[in-house]
This record gives C-alpha cells, sequence and structure tokens, in this order.
C-alpha cells in the first residue's frame, strides 16, 4: 500500500505580530511549523502503514525552507518525501495549489501506484480547506472530509470504511480505493519521533522536484496566472464606532462598580431585562 | 484566498484597474444561496445566506435563487417555500432518491450541472462540513475562484464583482478577495455570521426543476449507517442569548468556576478562548472564535480575554458586550461595549451577586 500525505509548512500564526502602522506582516522571527491539522492525517498515515505495511510518501509545495517540516516528517516515520518547490508557483491561490499537488501526485503515482492520499483538514495560514477537495476532484479520487475514523481497510477489494462528522451526526461510509482523506482534528494523537527516525530525518536525501519534475507543463495553470481570486486588500479590524464605555475600578469597590454596570446597562439597554428573564425561565 | 496574503503587502491591488469582463462571462446573472438541509432540516446558515443573498442581488439589480437537492418529496419542496419567505426569487429543484443523503459525488454533478446550464454569478454556500466540501469540489470541477469563511460580502460597483472579506492569518489582519475573470464567484460563510432574517410567510417564488442524471452503480461512496448526535449533552452556543466567556486571564482552572457561576445566574451558556479549550478547562464545542463556534448573543460577558482577532470574528455581533481585563490597552476593549479594567477574580463574584439581585427585583415585580 502507497499512501501520500499532503503536507503544508506554516508559519506559527499564534506568534505573528501586524506592524502597527504600515499594517503589514511581521514575519521576522516567527518560527516555521507543520500546519498542525496535517499531523493527524499523517498519524493516521502511519497507524494504516502500522497495521497494513506499505509506505508512507510526504509531499509539500512550498519554497526551499520547506523542507525542514518533511524532514519532521520523516522524523515522525514517513518513508520518502518530496518537495515541490519553483518560483513559477509564487502567488497560487488554492485552485492553483491544488492543480500542482495533483501533478505530482500523478507524477508520483507513475512511480509507485498510490492507493491513499491524505490532505489536512485546513491550514492555519490559508485556512480554505478546499486544497484537499480540490486535488481530489482533479485526480477523480473518491473524496473523504473530516474523517473521525478509519475503522476498516480491506486491501484485497480495495474497499474502506470510515466514519465522516457531518453537521448533526456521523456518518458511516464505505467506499473504493483510491481514496483522498482529510481527518478531523483531535482524532489522534501525534506519535513521538523515535532516534533512529531523527537521524534518518536529518540524512535523507530530500527529493527537490521543479515544474518539469512535476509534471506540469501548463504554466497558465499555477501561480498567479493560475489562481482565479486576488486579495484587493489587506487591512487591520476597525475599532467599533462607539467606543467602550470604561468603568474604572480603581475608585470603586467591586460591588458598587457592579451595580453601577448594571444599572447604566439595563437604562440603555432596557430590553435586556427581557432577555435575562426569558434565558432564566 | 490566495498565498498573496502570505506576503508582506498584496502586489496586485485589484481595485484600481479598470476592468472588463470576459464577454463570454457576461451571460452570468444573479445571485445563488446553496440550501443546506440534514434530515429533514434545513441549516439556518443557509437562511442567514440568503438574508445577505438578497442585499446582494438587489444591489446587482438581480434575481436571487435558492438551490434545494434532496431526496424525491414534500419535504424537499417545502425547503423551496422556506426560501422564498426568506427572500428567494426562485428555485433550482434537483430531486432524486440518490440525495437521500449528502455525498460529495451526486450533489458536486448536481450543483455543477445546474451552474453550468442557468450560469448564476455568485454562488454562496454555508462553511459547513458539508458546505465545505461541496463547494471546494464544485469550485476545482468549475475551475473558479472560492473565498471561504467569509465574514463580510459585498458588491464592487466599480467591476460588478464579489468583494468578500475574512480575517487573514495570525495576525489582526482582514482581507478583501475578488475573483474578477471567473464565473461564478464562490464563497462561504460560517453559520451565525450573518444575521437571520425575519421570514414572510407571505412571499412566494417559481421553481425551475433539473434533473441529475446518475445511476446508483455511478456512486462510488454507500452511506451504511448515520448515527445522528446526542444533541441534549452538547453546548449549544451558536444560539444561546447570553453567554459567559473566560480566557487564560482566568489564570486557573479552578478560577474557571466564577465564570460558570455567573451563567448559572444568568441562565447562560459558557464560552471560551482557544488556549483554555487546549488547556482542557472546557470542552471543544465552547470555543467561540474563528476556529470554533461564532455567536450571536444579546449578551457577552467576557473575563480574561484580551480580544485577538480570531477570537473577536466569532463574537463581534454580540448585541452587548461586557469585557472584564486588567489590562487597559487590551484589544477588546476596542470593540465591547462596557470595559471594566480590573482583575475578573474580584469583579466576577461581584457581578454574579449583582445580577442575582437584579433578577431577584424582576422576578417580584413579574
Ligand atoms: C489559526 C488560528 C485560529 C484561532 N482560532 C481561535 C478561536 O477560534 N478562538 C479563540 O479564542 N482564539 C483563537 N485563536 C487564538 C487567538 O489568536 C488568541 O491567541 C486567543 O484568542 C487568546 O486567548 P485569551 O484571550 O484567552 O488569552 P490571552 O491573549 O493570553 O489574553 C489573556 C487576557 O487576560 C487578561 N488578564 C490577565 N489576568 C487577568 C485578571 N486577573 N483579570 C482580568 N483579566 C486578566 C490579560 O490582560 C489578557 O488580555 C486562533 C489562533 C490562530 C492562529
Ligand atoms: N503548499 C502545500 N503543500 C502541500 N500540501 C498543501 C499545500 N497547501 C495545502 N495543502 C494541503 O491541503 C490542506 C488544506 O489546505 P487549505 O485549503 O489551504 O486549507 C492542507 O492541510 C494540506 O494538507
Amino acid at each position: 500500500m502507497h499512501i501520500v500525505v499532503c503536507i503544508k509548512q506554516v508559519p506559527d500564526s499564534a506568534q505573528i505580530r501586524v506592524h502597527p502602522v504600515t499594517n503589514t506582516i511581521m514575519r521576522q522571527g516567527v518560527p516555521a511549523i507543520v500546519n498542525p491539522y496535517d499531523l493527524f492525517s499523517l498519524e493516521a498515515a502511519l497507524r494504516l502503514k502500522d497495521e497494513y505495511g506499505g509506505r508512507v510518501t510526504v509531499l509539500s509545495m512550498g519554497p526551499p525552507q520547506a523542507e525542514a517540516a518533511l524532514r519532521k516528517a520523516i522524523s515522525f516515520g514517513a518513508d520518502d518525501a518530496i518537495l515541490v518547490t519553483d518560483r513559477a508557483f509564487a502567488g497560487s491561490d488554492t485552485l492553483a495549489t491544488s492543480f500542482a499537488l495533483a501533478s505530482a501526485i500523478q507524477k508520483i503515482h507513475e512511480d509507485m501506484p498510490v492507493d491513499i492520499v491524505f490532505a489536512g483538514k485546513q491550514t492555519i495560514d490559508g485556512d480554505t480547506a478546499q486544497v484537499g477537495p480540490g486535488i481530489a476532484k482533479r485526480m477523480d479520487l473518491q473524496l473523504l472530509t473530516y474523517v473521525s475514523s478509519i475503522t476498516d481497510l480491506d486491501l484485497e477489494n480495495r474497499e474502506i470504511t470510515l466514519h465522516r462528522r457531518a453537521e448533526g451526526g456521523v456518518q458511516v461510509l464505505k467506499t473504493r480505493l483510491p481514496c483522498l482523506i482529510t481527518m478531523l482534528e483531535g482524532t489522534n494523537e501525534m506519535r513521538f519521533a523515535t532516534l533512529p527516525n531523527i537521524f534518518r530525518a536529518a540524512r535523507y536525501p530530500l527529493k527537490l522536484w521543479d515544474k518539469d519534475a512535476a509534471g506540469i507543463t501548463d504554466v497558465s495553470k499555477i501561480g498567479l496566472k493560475g489562481s482565479p481570486t486576488i486579495v484587493s486588500k489587506v487591512f487591520a479590524p476597525q475599532p467599533k464606532t462607539i467606543p467602550a464605555e470604561i468603568i474604572d475600578c480603581e475608585s470603586k469597590q467591586p460591588k458598587d462598580l457592579a451595580v453601577t454596570l448594571l444599572a447604566k446597562m439595563f437604562t440603555r439597554f432596557p430590553n435586556l431585562h427581557e432577555d435575562i428573564a426569558k434565558a432564566n425561565a | 484566498m490566495s498565498e498573496e496574503t502570505e506576503k508582506d503587502a498584496p502586489k496586485k491591488p485589484a481595485g484600481r484597474r479598470k476592468f472588463e469582463l470576459d464577454p463570454r462571462l457576461a451571460s452570468y446573472k444573479g445571485v445563488w444561496v446553496f440550501v443546506e438541509h440534514e434530515r429533514g432540516v434545513a441549516h439556518t446558515v443557509s437562511w442567514e445566506l440568503m438574508g445577505e443573498g438578497r442585499k446582494l442581488a438587489d444591489t446587482l439589480g438581480v434575481p436571487l435563487a435558492g438551490v434545494v437537492m434532496g431526496a424525491p418529496g414534500i419535504q424537499t419542496r417545502r425547503f423551496c417555500e422556506e426560501a422564498f419567505h426568506y427572500g428567494a426569487d426562485l428555485c433550482y429543484l434537483m430531486e432524486d432518491p440518490l440525495m437521500a443523503d449528502y455525498r460529495n459525488q451526486p450533489f458536486t454533478k448536481g450543483l455543477t450541472d445546474l451552474v453550468n446550464a442557468y450560469q448564476p454569478e455568485i454562488l454562496l454556500l454555508g462553511a459547513t462540513t458539508l458546505g465545505r466540501d461541496l463547494a471546494g469540489s464544485v469550485a476545482t470541477t468549475l475551475q473558479t475562484g472560492l473565498t471561504a469563511d467569509c465574514t463580510e460580502l459585498n458588491i464592487d460597483l466599480e467591476n460588478r464583482s464579489l468583494a468578500a472579506t475574512r480575517p487573514t492569518f495570525g495576525g489582526s489582519l482582514l482581507c478583501t478577495i475578488v475573483t474578477l475573470n471567473y464565473r461564478p464567484q464562490m464563497a462561504t460563510v460560517r453559520p451565525r455570521v450573518m444575521s437571520l432574517p425575519k421570514p414572510d410567510p407571505t412571499r412566494t417564488g417559481s421553481i425551475v426543476e433539473h434533473t441529475l442524471g446518475m445511476t446508483e452503480s455511478e456512486i462510488v461512496t454507500k452511506v451504511l449507517e448515520y448515527i445522528p448526535d446526542n444533541l441534549q449533552d452538547k453546548p449549544q452556543l451558536p444560539f444561546a442569548d447570553i453567554i459567559v466567556a473566560g480566557g487564560r486571564g482566568m489564570k486557573r482552572p479552578e478560577n474557571f468556576q466564577l465564570i460558570w457561576d455567573l451563567a448559572k445566574v444568568l441562565g447562560a451558556e459558557v464560552g471560551a478562548t482557544r488556549p483554555v479549550v487546549q488547556a482542557g478547562w472546557v470542552e471543544l464545542d465552547r470555543q467561540v472564535g474563528q476556529s470554533g463556534k461564532t455567536v450571536r448573543p444579546k449578551l457577552y460577558i467576557a473575563a480574561g480575554i484580551s480580544g485577538a482577532i480570531q477570537h473577536r470574528v466569532g463574537m463581534d455581533a454580540s448585541d452587548v458586550i461586557i469585557a472584564i481585563n486588567s489590562d487597559p490597552n487590551a484589544p477588546i476593549f476596542d470593540f465591547a461595549t462596557y470595559g471594566i479594567v480590573g482583575n475578573a477574580m474580584t469583579i466576577l463574584p461581584a457581578l454574579t451577586e449583582a445580577f442575582r439581585q437584579q433578577l431577584a427585583t424582576l422576578k417580584v415585580a413579574v
């Protein structure tokens, strides 16, 4: 069995700050991490490999630095890693990204047939949750998003059974391989890297593919050209037009403060009385 | 959503150039809302979108349509009636037993066929598990742009295009995304981000029927079973009228009891920020924000919450926001209605007591 897991290197957005004057993102010194949602998919892939054997290939598209994310995946137990990197990809939106990744997976498949592709539920930077479905459509794979558990894999009949989160419940689905799965967050816990794998990751001869190696001939499908969406404006959220009424603690006891606040609030928003009474009913 | 947001500044400001729509796309007209339903109930996000779609359609001077797909029967047809009540002028109806349960393959084909046949310029879907699964597939099949998890939708009148605003990663930024020379322009919006319009039961509209044209043998994925959630044990934040929420400023899990105490007096739901959920103080269903729930209560009390954009987008639409924070410069004071600068550990019990007394006098009055 051959599994491909798509992982993206993302800035640890919890640590990103915005320049107060220019309103631009200050990326300096912000560490890059593996998109956290991708780890649930990688772990699910590694568990399938533990149980059924086979190989796990991790694939990423991004700048040369993204190799760190792939090495991390190797240290967790992935067998092979490919970084698709080319200046021609700059400015790709999700449609262009899924095109490039699908081309690369097709190439991988020609080398060693692929049974399951995993993607993360979404990224924390792009945050669109579209690249997975996009790859599935382009490659005509069965699409299974928001999977909470894989309950059965029948390699002989090439069938897989799994639980998929729907809005009001869980769908138990059975489908045929090849398929593309995105795992729901919190459904497993990434294993620790073992010492041999950490050494292997450091020495692993990563494959770097440019657009030609990834089998991309139509450059109108990648980069800015292949991206229908355009960012027209980036801006900071605006404070409310009516500023908050600040009730300062310094001068008052908490008790008086609370009473003052309620008096003010119920005068300005008399309907709140009724709302609270209703919530209490 | 473009990787462009990752650059330090957008390279290609779209608004300023004079823009000519490809004449082949000029026939795309009208605003569509995909009506999502499950187990006989429409998802309210569809009606929230219908309200928003109405505004967009009126600005453009085009009709607003609902798209209803499901098993044949009066129940499915009833969703068309409901769509009219919430503002649709017409509905595209696709009835087929193969669409009794949501499955990606038939729904993608159905919606893609409808778009190709009737050519809308804008297509909106809820950013639910179903909506995101379907939107990503349909956008790729149609080779068009899709902007996910929008918090605001407008029409850029200069070039008649949809300007979709969404929070962008990490820092406290929002970005506006346009899809110029591709149709339809697709966007998803999370539940409760838009307000629910008042239905008008006298409104009617016309129904356009279209067939799916698929057989079960063509559909690879089979639904073996559907296990409904037990709603009783799940917190219902999105529709709560009052929410008391706590953040990392509550310091210790034991202190969270102060949040529960106030919530109890108010008959409120308890909410939290992501760090609090990640620390395991409360369950995931209580997380408010970009990667949690969007809420629109009448009253939102935030204690020890800094007001990061990822939290703000989930609760900004609350009618009244009371923020308790010891830092007078905390961003939450930029969008709160009332701000109390001080220690949540002493202010929360005082508030609880004040509300308790207030409610007691109310009960006497009633
Ligand atoms: C992709 C992504 C998605 C995210 N999604 C979400 C999401 O859905 N929801 C969410 O909430 N966050 C989300 N976050 C995290 C978000 O960026 C913030 O980190 C988070 O909201 C901060 O939580 P907080 O306000 O509890 O903690 P902090 O930012 O640490 O704020 C704690 C506040 O408590 C105040 N304080 C300290 N002591 C006291 C005291 N004694 N009394 C009163 N006040 C006190 C401090 O002044 C401070 O303002 C997301 C982040 C990313 C990158
Ligand atoms: N540049 C990339 N390289 C590899 N995988 C990616 C890339 N972008 C997105 N993905 C995959 O697609 C998933 C969804 O991404 P997104 O649509 O950006 O939310 C991610 O979790 C990854 O698994």
